[in-house]
Order: C-alpha cells, then structure tokens, then sequence
C-alpha cells in the first residue's frame, strides 16, 4: 500500500496516524541478547499528544527511536508500526529517508550534542528542507528565518553556531528544525532534560502552542511525569519493556491503576498536597536486567502488593473503558488497588 | 505564529554575541608576538651555540691552512670577534635580521646566497611529499576510522609503526641499491642514481626538464613519504573515531540523510579540522627526513648543503642553516595556529 | 593483589603508610617487581620484546668472547673485498674484506651504549626539569615550561646536527646532542605528572603532617612518577638509537668505531650502492628494526601493565 508524499493534505480521523503493534526491541551487541522492548502496542490519532514515561532502561527511547528505523544496526526490530497505513519496518530504506523528517521528525535531547558544531544553526534548519523538498538555497534560508521567528529565536541568529546560543534557545532550535518539513507527527525526546525549571516551563508551552496550532501527533519522552500532565493528552507508562498503563494523563497520574505507575507518581511531591510532602516516594530495589525473560511481572520483587499469582505467567494488559493496566489487582471496569 | 514570550534576552539567557571579525586582530597580535620572542630566542641560542661553544672559530676556520699569527689576528678583528660579547651579540642580530648570514670560506659565496640557490629543490621535495602524505594517509585514516579495528586499520598500523623503527635514510638507501643502481640482481635501474636533473634535458620549465626533475624526484619522495605519510593516517583516524560516535549524526541520518552523505557532510570536515593543522605542525619532523633524504640521494637542497657543510666543517654555514629551518618551523607553528582559530568555529570565541 | 599488604613503593598511598606506621617491618621489595616482571612477560608483545632485547644485549656483552679484534681491522682483515653471502661469511663482507654478520654483532655495542647512555642523561635532565617545573609553583616553574615549550618548537636534527658538529666529532658529542634534543618530551610528561600527583589527597596530609619539600618530593611525588619514567626511557631508547644511527651516517660520530650508523656510513661513502652491496646494507638497518621495535613493545605492555594496576578491570 503506497503512503502519500509529505506533505499531504490533512485527512479525516478514520484512520489512526500511528499503529503500532507486538512492538519488539532486541540488541545483540553483547554476549547476551538484552530484550529492550517486549511488545508494545499503541495507537496514536492525528493531532494527539502522547506521554512516555518511565525510568532509565524502560525502554521508551527504544519504541520512539524504532518508529523510524533510527536504531543500531545491532538491534533486531519486530511487530508493525503503521504510519498512515504504511508498515515503516517492512519498507525500503529510500522508503524510510523519504518519510524521515518529511513525515515524522524528531527533537533530540541534549541540543548541544545533538547538532553538528561547525554549520551554522541556520543551515542545520534548511538541510532537511533541501533535501525533501525543490526548493532553492535562498527560500530554504528564508524559512529557516521565519522558523526560528516561531520558536521565539531572533531571525538573525540564522547564521550563529550551536554554541553561541543559550541552552534554551538551543532547544528551540531543534523544535525549529522538527517542524522544518511539516511534519505530521513529532517526536521529543526529554526535550528538557538539563534545563533550568522556567526555561522548561517555556519550552513545554512552546512545543504545546506549535503542535496545536499546526494539528501535529506529538509522543513525548521523558521521565518526569509532571511534564507530561502539561502537554499530554495521553500517557503510556513503561517498564521493563513493556507498557505497564495507559490512558488519559490526568487520570493515570491522579488516580494510578498499576503500583509502578503509583510510585512513580508519588516520587514527585505535589504542590499543596501535604500527604506526598510526608510520604517516603522512591522505588526499592534495583531496574529490572533486561537480559533475563521474566516469568510473570517484571515489577514483582519491587512491588509493595505483589502475590503470588503476580510470578507466574503472562500479565496483559486489562482495559477499563479508555484505561488500560498490566496487574493483576485491575479487575475489568472496577477501580484499582486504591479503590 | 504562536503567542510565545521573548522571555529571553540576551541578558536572562546570557547567550553570546557571535564574535566580531576585529576579535580575531588581538589574537594575531598575541601569537605573532609569540612568533617573535621564540625567533629572538633562536638568534641567543643560535649565537650561543656557534660563537661561544668553539674552542676559537678562526682556527675552525683555517684548520688544515697554513695561517700566520698576523693573519689569524686580521681574520679575528673581520670577524669581530675581538669586540665584547653583548657587541658582538647586537652586530649578530642587526646582520641575521637584514639577510646576512655570514660567509662561506669554502664556497666564496655569502651563505645567504648560498640557501638562496638551494631553497627551491628542498621546497619541492618536501611540498610533494607533503602533498602525496597528506592524499595517502586521509584516504587511510578516514577508512581505517570508520572501521576501527578492522583489517585495513589493524596493517596500515603495522605497516607505520614498522616504517617508523628504521631510520628514514637507511630506507633511502635500500631504494636506491634496489632501483637506482642495477646491481641487484636483474633490477635494472628504474630511477636515476642521485642527483636532481640530468645534463642537457633543457633548463627552466621545458617538459624534458620538468619530466627529468621529476623523474629524479620520485624515489627522493617515495622515501619521504613512508616516514610521514603515518601521521597523517593516525590524526585523520583518531578524528573520524572521535566524531563518529557523536550523537549530531543520529540528527543526521534521522533528516533522511544516506550514509555517505552524513559521511561526507558532516563527519569528515569535522574530523579535518586537526589535519590542517597538523600539517604546519609537523614541519619539523619532515625537514629531519628532508635532511637525510637530501644527502641519500645527492638532491641539492638545503639538507644536502648542511651535509657538506658538516664535512669541513663550516660553521658560518651550518650556522645559516639552523637558523633557516628553525625559522621556518617557528612560522609555521604560528601559521597553524592561525589557521586553527580560523577555521574551528568553536576556538574563535577565545 | 588485594590482598598483599601495601609496600613503600607501591600504590597512591604508599608514602603516607609508611609515614604513619614506621615500625611494621616491611615485605621484601623485591616481590613488586617480580609481580610486575611476571604481568609484563604474560603479555605477548612484552615477551617478544624482552626475548629480543636480552638476545641482543646478550650478544653485544658476549661478543668479545667470539670477535677478535682483528676480525674488525682494516688493514688486518683476510675475507675477499665486498663479496656476496658465501661459505665462512653468511652477510657477506665489506670493501676491507671484514665479516658483515662481525660488524654487525660487534656494532650492536656501540650503538646499545650510546642509545642507553642518551636515554640515562634525557632522563636525568628531562625528569629533574618536569620535577621542579611541576613542583614549584612559582616563577621559576612557569619559565621552565616555557622555556621546555619553546625547545619542543626546534626541529630535532637541525638542532643536533648543530650540537654535535660544534662539540666535535665522536661518541660523546652524539650522546650529549641527543639527551639535548629528547629531554623535552620527558620533560612535559612528568610535569603533567607531577602536577597530577600533587594534586591528590595525600600530599597535603603529608604536607600536614609535618614533610618538608625535599621529603615529599622523594618520597611521595617520586614513587608515583617513575612508572611513567619508566615507561617513557624505554620508549626514548628505540629512538635514541634512531638518532644514532642518523647522527653517525651524517658523518659526525667516531670514525674509528664500529656502530650500525658508522657502517652504514662507511657503505655510503665507499660506493656500496653503486655496487649493489645489498648484503652490506640491508643487515644495519634490520638490526635497527629489531631493536626498536622490542624496546616499543616491551614499551607498551609496561604502560599497558601500570595502567591496568591504576585503573583495576
């Protein structure tokens, strides 16, 4: 099934932007095979904003950065994912570099390591234009001015180096880049991870304000849940590889259905809340080896309710109307291990 | 166009100004002058070396010369060497800083005039070879660092590291008896014996001539090339390493970007930034192979003058020399360290 | 390793253990080095090295035993003139009718000697100048660095090339031009070094405790910076004997002696080349080869050994 080229005319929201489906991450760079992803499935509308939320190794960089083949060439990728209908892992990789950027771009963390010292900023902008697009130097420039302009970066920094900006506009200036080609979906991974909270504050109401505006998906990376509740319509919680819970952010972080997603919660203190000022917050025990296949819930030595029937087999994922968890106290439509 | 607040100036962001060009004039002040203490430097210890290391430079001068007592004194007072030292020292400076480098008993020539004839041979040996190092070891050291460790990697280390144990001109010589001589053998002579042109082939830059010349050059550079060509490789290496695991080529190849591409665009000129200055920076080891390349094969250039000049051995000479080429190096670090500043973006904020 | 009991020169902390406790006898010192001779040999490179280096210094200590000095005269010698390998003379012989594989054997001597004694002087110089430069904090120290800077900008040959001829020709004059050219390398190394060192913890609880600036320097910087001095003159001999070697075919070593250098020289001179005298050419420089490149190895598994103790896998 052929896609339509970038940049096509919006459609209906019959059909999801985004499916992917029994999603699945292996690395063998190693001696041992390490499982980053154990089958995730999700689905993202046009327009929807979506959180990824978990620890370090959870492996929500994994799923974001294997939606465009972005991956090592060690890691083995299964399952679909479905751009606009298109599965990306079964297509060609001129398939692929058409679609990168064009459809789907992405804001790396860390912006100072992530664009190249020596071009200007400005050139960094109009290089993927170029590429997707026929266009001449002079119009790719002059929409790199109208970009930064945007994202709030002065216009005539078009012709600075990544390290005379500040770390904020930095980052601006990848969100800049993202949206060069009109993408229909974007991808930010811990957009501001190293930046001081008011910047970040910023730069979270920026990347808001564009994707609304322009009608872009966006998925969000991070390990910071209170991020997410701004800017997310929905959340997906991952551990050990797996989406743990998902459903409408306020939600999932107001009321928890799965105990990891409730400790993750209470890790950070909210404000005006005095009982998450008293309580400990944190996690016991060491992130899951990635490794070893697990029998049962991965979340099981760590989990303060964990039972018996918690080691043994697989947990799916149990739906509750627009809310889904993988414990086994979620019971179909009732209320979770706080009800 | 979105409602976002310019909450960042440039006074609560404490972004930078990118740097004017009139920032790069106090740079060139410091480094030239720099330039010029270590040039200063050389002329103390220059002086140093030739005027007060020898027992007496008149009776270096007239060794094996019959010589009266009257004429060594005539010669001593020429020489100025009956004045005080900080006199003679003045006088030294004011002759080196105008050109003159003294006199040569042996040839009845000024020594200026002298390195004046043979500059341009020792220029052409060591711009070639510098040239051809240069295209051998990028091509090397930009594959060998994109595949670290592999097969290509692992011989061209072997093979610089083997180059480097034996001194250059005993590959010099090796050369020449295999294929300038015609006595191995049944190797015939490929390459000419020694020397830098062939009587009556023309003069000037008639194509018998410069065919000639370069006939007579490719052993002299060959030889050249094998010592430094290694540097090249190891510097373009370690600098594709260096830039390939950085995370701006994962921005790279998610624009869509080929391989090649992001390999071409992105990588190597950030991984040539240190060889151009690196070849300024290794003048010093060449003019050493210069020097013993030149006296393997006869090749009339400032290295083979030093060479005769050790033999009487004429100190005014060998004097003019070391000054010339430790001259040269000196510039040479101050051109690389203009360059360097001029062309890594990052270094001209200082 | 662990659990051998720290020994005075051993270790980061070794000078203020001894410091502290004086009178606990301490183990022999001789088993660190035997450890270290062991982890050296273990390596691949380091047993090659070490089998070549005391080959060939075996043989040009043993070589009076089986070379007279006839053999290595002029005028004396009975072998045909600059002939081809063949029976009796397995190299071939030189245009005095001498034995190559003679000269060769007996060349290692001269050239060994010097390339030692030069690395034994750079060190001398080389260390005392990055220790005090790195030590001293104050003006003296800063124009030392300078003044080491500024020699690293000399090129090597041009520079000793003026030395030697100024002092005249003959061993001693090689030898002084090239400590006069290496010390600069070592120079900054160990001044890295003992800037590094003296930056750590336990100097100042030395200082605390009462050292005075001769002490620290020999008993706590010291230790600390001959690993690295070690490793640098085993490097600095492959390339001391290079300079020999280049120094004497120039013309400016002793012309009576027989070094690979001066036999190479003696060949040049003489019309070897025109000759195709492969066999008087080729063996100096093999043996150059060789020995270089078993100091370089026996080099790198010595850095390699004192940096896996430094930083334990």
């Amino acid at each position: 099934m052929s896609a339509a080229p970038s940049p096509a005319p919006r459609r209906s929201d019959e059909v999801p932007l985004l499916e992917v489906r029994d999603l699945a991450v292996t690395y063998h760079s190693q001696k041992e095979p390490v499982y980053a992803v154990r089958g995730v499935d999700l689905t993202l509308r046009r327009g929807e904003t979506f959180g990824m939320a978990g620890e370090s190794g959870s492996g929500k960089t994994t799923v974001a950065m294997s939606l465009l083949r972005l991956l090592p060439a060690q890691a083995e990728t299964t399952g679909r994912v479905l751009f606009d209908g298109e599965d990306l892992l079964d297509a060609s990789w001129g398939r692929i570099r058409a679609v990168r950027w064009a459809d789907a771009s992405v804001v790396f963390q860390g912006a100072m390591s992530a664009m190249n010292p020596v071009q200007t900023v400005g050139a960094q902008i109009a290089e993927p234009i170029l590429l997707h697009e026929k266009v001449t130097e002079r119009e790719a420039q002059a929409r790199a001015r109208s970009l930064l302009d945007s994202v709030g970066v002065p216009s005539r920094r078009v012709n600075s180096y990544p390290h005379e900006l500040s770390g904020g506009q930095r980052q601006r200036v990848m969100m800049a880049m993202a949206l060069a080609c009109d993408p229909q979906l974007v991808i930010a991974d811990e957009p501001t991870t190293a930046l001081d909270v008011i910047v970040q504050a910023q730069i979270l109401a920026l990347l808001t304000d564009l994707v609304r505006e322009r009608g872009i998906s966006l998925i969000m990376i991070t390990h910071d849940l209170s991020v997410l509740t701004q800017t997310c319509d929905r959340i997906g919680v991952m551990y050990a590889g797996k989406l743990v819970e998902t459903g409408p952010s306020l939600e999932v972080i107001g009321a928890p259905l799965h105990p990891y997603t409730h400790a993750l919660s209470g890790a950070f203190p909210t404000l005006g809340d005095p009982r998450s000022r008293r309580a400990p917050g944190g996690l016991a025990g060491d992130p899951p080896d990635l490794r070893q296949t697990f029998d049962g819930c991965p979340f099981a030595p760590r989990c303060p309710l964990v039972q018996d029937r918690c080691r043994h087999g697989e947990i799916p994922l149990v739906s509750q109307g627009n809310r889904a968890a993988a414990c086994v106290l979620v019971p179909d439509g009732e209320g979770g291990p706080h009800a | 166009m979105s409602n976002v607040l310019q909450l960042e100036s440039p006074a609560v962001s404490g972004a930078h100004e990118a740097p004017e060009r009139s920032d790069f004039l106090p740079y060139l002040a410091r480094k030239a002058g720099a330039a010029c203490m270590s040039f200063f430097m050389l002329l103390v210890v220059g002086f140093a070396l030739f005027n007060l290391m020898p027992a007496d430079p008149v009776s270096a001068l007239t060794r094996g010369r019959p010589t009266s007592d009257a004429q060594m004194s005539h010669l001593r007072h020429e020489l100025g060497l009956d004045q005080p030292l900080w006199e003679r020292f003045l006088t030294y400076v004011g002759h080196t800083l105008t050109g003159n480098l003294g006199y040569s008993y042996e040839y009845h020539q000024s020594v200026s005039s002298l390195i004046a004839d043979r500059i341009w041979p020792t220029l052409l040996l060591m711009g070639s070879s510098t040239l051809i190092s240069i295209w051998l070891g990028m091509w090397l050291g930009i594959r060998a660092g994109w595949r670290p460790g592999g097969t290509l990697d692992r011989s061209s280390t072997a093979v610089s590291l083997a180059l480097w144990s034996v001194p250059t001109f005993w590959l010099g010589l090796i050369l020449l008896v295999l294929f300038g001589s015609g006595s191995v053998g049944g190797v015939p002579a490929i390459f000419p014996a020694g020397g830098m042109q062939t009587e009556g082939t023309g003069g000037g830059w008639s194509p018998g001539h410069v065919a000639d010349v370069g006939w007579h050059l490719v052993l002299p550079c060959v030889t050249l090339v094998a010592v430094i060509f290694a540097q090249y490789v190891t510097i373009m290496r370690s600098s594709m390493i260096d830039e390939r695991g950085n995370p701006y080529l994962l921005t790279a190849r998610a624009k869509g970007l080929r391989d090649e591409v992001v390999r071409r665009h992105h990588v190597v000129p950030n991984a040539l930034l240190p060889v151009v200055t690196v070849i300024f920076l290794q003048i010093g080891t060449m003019i050493g192979g210069a020097i013993t390349v030149e006296v393997v094969y006869s090749w009339p250039g400032l290295g083979y003058l030093t060479f005769t000049a050790l033999r009487i051995p004429d100190l005014q000479l060998l004097e003019g020399t070391f000054i010339i080429f430790s001259a040269a190096v000196i510039f040479c670090n101050f051109i690389a360290d203009l360059l360097y500043r001029a062309l890594d973006p990052r270094v001209r904020r200082q | 390793m662990t659990t051998k009991p720290p020994t005075p020169s051993s270790g980061a902390d070794a000078g203020t253990e001894a410091v502290s406790r004086p009178e606990e006898k301490a183990p022999s010192r001789w088993v660190p080095v035997w450890r270290f001779t062991v982890s050296v040999l273990r390596m691949p490179s380091g047993l090659v090295g070490v089998i070549v280096l005391v080959a060939f210094i075996g043989l040009a200590l043993l070589a009076p035993l089986f070379i007279h000095p006839s053999d290595l005269s002029v005028t004396q010698a009975t072998g045909p003139l600059l002939a081809p390998p063949q029976k009796g003379y397995p190299l071939g012989t030189d245009q005095a009718g001498r034995s190559v594989l003679d000269l060769v054997v007996w060349g290692a001597r001269a050239s060994l000697a010097i390339g030692i004694l030069a690395t034994l002087l750079t060190m001398i110089l080389g260390a005392g100048v990055g220790l005090i430069a790195g030590h001293s904090q104050g003006p003296i120290g800063r124009m030392l660095m300078h003044v080491t800077d500024w020699f690293i900008a000399l090129p090597t040959l041009p520079l000793a090339i003026a030395l030697a001829a100024v002092l005249g020709q003959g061993a001693a004059s090689i030898t002084i031009a090239i400590a006069f050219t290496a010390w600069t390398g070592t120079a900054r190394l160990v001044r890295a070094q003992v800037l590094a060192v003296e930056g750590r913890p336990f100097i100042e609880r030395a200082r605390a405790l009462g050292a005075t600036d001769t002490q620290l320097v020999t008993r706590q910087v010291l230790p600390n910076v001959m690993p690295l001095i070690l490793v640098s003159s085993t490097l600095t001999v492959a390339s001391a004997i290079l300079a020999e070697a280049t120094l004497t075919f120039l013309g400016l070593g002793d012309p009576t002696s027989v070094s690979w250098g001066s036999m190479l020289n003696t060949a040049f001179m003489q019309g070897a080349v025109t000759a195709g005298a492969w066999w008087y050419l080729i063996p100096p420089g093999i043996a150059i080869l060789i020995i270089v490149l078993g100091f370089t190895l026996v080099g790198r598994s010595v850095e390699h050994v004192l940096n896996a103790r430094v930083q334990p896998r």
